[in-house]
């Protein structure tokens, strides 16, 4: 397997997603004292060339590790960030990929992507109860974290009106609600 | 349940989701053909305490990293040690090196005392108390060495962002020698113990594996990973800290019984391989450690200022002793708390092959084998046996389950 440079990964997503593809940003520091460089790659997308995106870093690396999918709610919008990890298994080599998607609020849809890469499912569920972004595709829908008895048409993450209303979060005794 | 009761093959059991050995809660479905588990779902979340919540609406990141370590009772250094590097990452704020050598020691001191004390809880799954209490005895000698050096046995309160709050000076390094030789001088028997041990090699061998192809699929991280192949390993794969000085390489099992299956034996393999991995890293700090400063703003009231106007988001990767912690944090200027906070421990990620290490195993394997990825919220309090066919519904408690352990050990060693 070949391995590319930062700039390199960037410039091969932008060469593949075209107008799908809005910007590269490469994060370098360096560490103890040696000073070994590492970078962290943050890639913009936008929605609809996500899936594309993901199986174009398939062929980088056969099993990309994805950690995690963190969101946030930014007001007008909801940011995904898929956090991948390439190059792993060799001394110094890793690279931290995120692949960062905006969803309007008004259409608030992701494609699956567990089925080429099954770990997803945990994570994926979680965003989706939480965050309440609609997984399109997703093999199993149930919740992750939340109970049963959950309200439906809240999420957590959210800070807008579909998130926790003021009377489910419980104030201390001699505290001032924020 | 009696044999003769059964009408027809497949049972629903759940077991869990409360047991007071174990550290947190999980509940598993496990649907059985006899003895025989075909099929197993996993529910979590019975303790979601919102710490994320509050880091992002009480606290302040300096707050926060006390909330870090509150995560997690046994992984309480690399919690806070993920945090503070997210935060560096969005801030730029780089830590002085001595400092990122007195975290990578403490950071260290921690898998050993994890490693062993899965080594004891391990030996008690499958009902061979000795070890149990052999394995809890030698980690105390850990525990004290981490009191004598940060002040405490469990949290420490070692971070800080852009370096750690205490000093390991000149005087404490004897003592630190010391235990690591008490280590160095154990290790053999404890390897004698745990590898040669004839019924420890019965219950854990060919049992609960988890082939190198599916741990790549299911994202599996840390010892769990490592014992079926994979070699990935945080401290190797992108060294943080001073693991960027040292030459770490990730342990298989390969290196001790030349193959790699994937079973539980290996990963004890990978576990015990890593305790001395440890002590030689903590050996090679304490020889390298650069002298100057701990901290790179040793004013709060600074430091605070500096987090408030700071602006932008980073990731933080730790190897914890179950494997790679995350944790992604963004900053806005003007804001006091965080604006987004997300935690990852490495539970989350291995409790997806859970269903592949207990599929096709016998019931009476389930606590070593579903122990055997040392999961951080457990187990098997209370098991309701549900027989699908007559509506009927029987408890079978935690020490009914152990007892099953306990016989399957007994009959084996016959």
């Amino acid at each position: 397997m070949e391995i590319l440079s930062p700039e390199e990964i960037a410039d091969s997503f932008k060469t593949t997603l075209r107008d799908g593809f809005i910007d590269a940003k490469i994060h370098r520091c360096e560490v103890a004292v040696r000073k070994n460089i590492f970078s962290t790659i943050w890639i913009y997308v936008k929605g609809e060339a996500f899936r594309e995106a993901v199986e174009h870093l398939c062929k980088l690396q056969e099993h990309p590790h994805l950690a995690m999918i963190s969101s946030c709610d930014l007001g007008e919008h909801i940011e995904l960030i898929y956090h991948f990890t390439i190059y792993y298994g060799r001394h110094l080599e890793e690279l931290s990929l995120g692949l960062r998607v905006n969803l309007p609020k008004s259409d608030l849809k992701i494609p699956t992507i567990t089925d080429i890469i099954p770990g997803a499912l945990f994570t994926e569920r979680e965003t989706q109860e939480m965050m309440g972004v609609e997984v399109v595709g997703i093999p199993d829908k149930r919740r992750l974290f939340l109970p049963e008895d959950f309200p439906e048409g809240v999420y957590p993450w959210r800070t807008d009106e579909k998130g926790p209303p003021d009377d489910v979060l419980r104030v201390l005794p001699g505290r001032e609600p924020k | 349940m009696m044999p003769g009761e059964t009408k027809k093959a497949t049972y629903t059991i759940p077991i869990g989701p409360i047991h007071p050995a174990l550290k947190e809660p999980v509940r598993l479905a496990l649907s059985v053909d006899g003895e025989e588990i075909v099929d197993v779902d996993v529910f979590v979340g019975q303790v979601h305490r919102g710490i994320e919540w509050l880091g992002m609406n009480r606290n302040n990141p300096i707050q926060t990293i006390y909330l870090a370590e509150r995560v997690c009772g046994i992984c309480n250094i690399c919690h806070p040690f993920a945090f503070v590097m997210a935060v560096e990452h969005a801030t730029g704020i780089t830590p002085p090196a001595r400092a990122e050598y007195i975290r990578t020691i403490i950071a260290e001191m921690e898998r050993i005392h994890s490693h062993l004390l899965w080594a004891g809880v391990a030996a008690h799954e499958i009902g061979f108390d000795t070890i149990f209490y052999l394995a809890w005895r030698v980690r105390e000698e850990i525990m004290d060495l981490m009191e004598y050096v940060t002040g405490n046995r469990i949290t420490k309160a070692m971070f800080q962002i852009g370096g750690v709050r205490r000093d390991i000076t000149e005087e404490q390094f004897p003592r630190i020698r010391k235990s690591l030789d008490y280590y160095k001088s154990l290790f053999d028997q404890l390897k004698r113990v745990f590898l040669d041990d004839r019924t420890i090699r019965m219950r854990t061998k060919n049992v609960g594996i988890l082939k190198k192809e599916d741990a790549l699929k299911l994202l599996t991280v840390g010892p769990t990973a490592r014992a079926s192949g994979v070699t990935k390993d945080v401290r190797q794969d992108q060294p943080y800290a001073a693991y960027a000085d040292l030459d770490i390489k990730a342990i298989t099992p390969d290196m001790v019984s030349g193959t790699v299956i994937g079973d539980v034996y290996d990963r004890i393999i990978v576990r015990l391989l890593e305790v001395k991995q440890s002590i030689e890293i903590i050996e090679q700090c304490l020889e390298k450690m650069p002298p100057g400063p701990i901290l790179a703003q040793p004013k709060m009231a600074v430091l605070l200022k500096t987090l408030t106007e700071a602006e932008g988001d980073g990731i933080g990767r730790a190897e914890a002793p179950r494997g790679e912690v995350i944790h992604y944090v963004r900053l806005e200027a003007g804001r006091e708390t965080l604006t987004n906070w997300r935690i990852r421990a490495p539970t989350y990620v291995n409790l997806m092959c859970v269903p592949l290490i207990l599929n096709g195993g016998q019931i009476a394997d389930v606590p070593i084998a579903f122990a055997s990825i040392d999961p951080c919220l457990s187990c098997t309090n209370r098991t309701v046996i549900t027989d699908q066919a007559l509506g009927e519904r029987s408890v079978m408690d935690y020490e009914e389950m152990h007892r099953l352990s306990i016989q399957k050990t007994r009959e084996l060693q016959r």
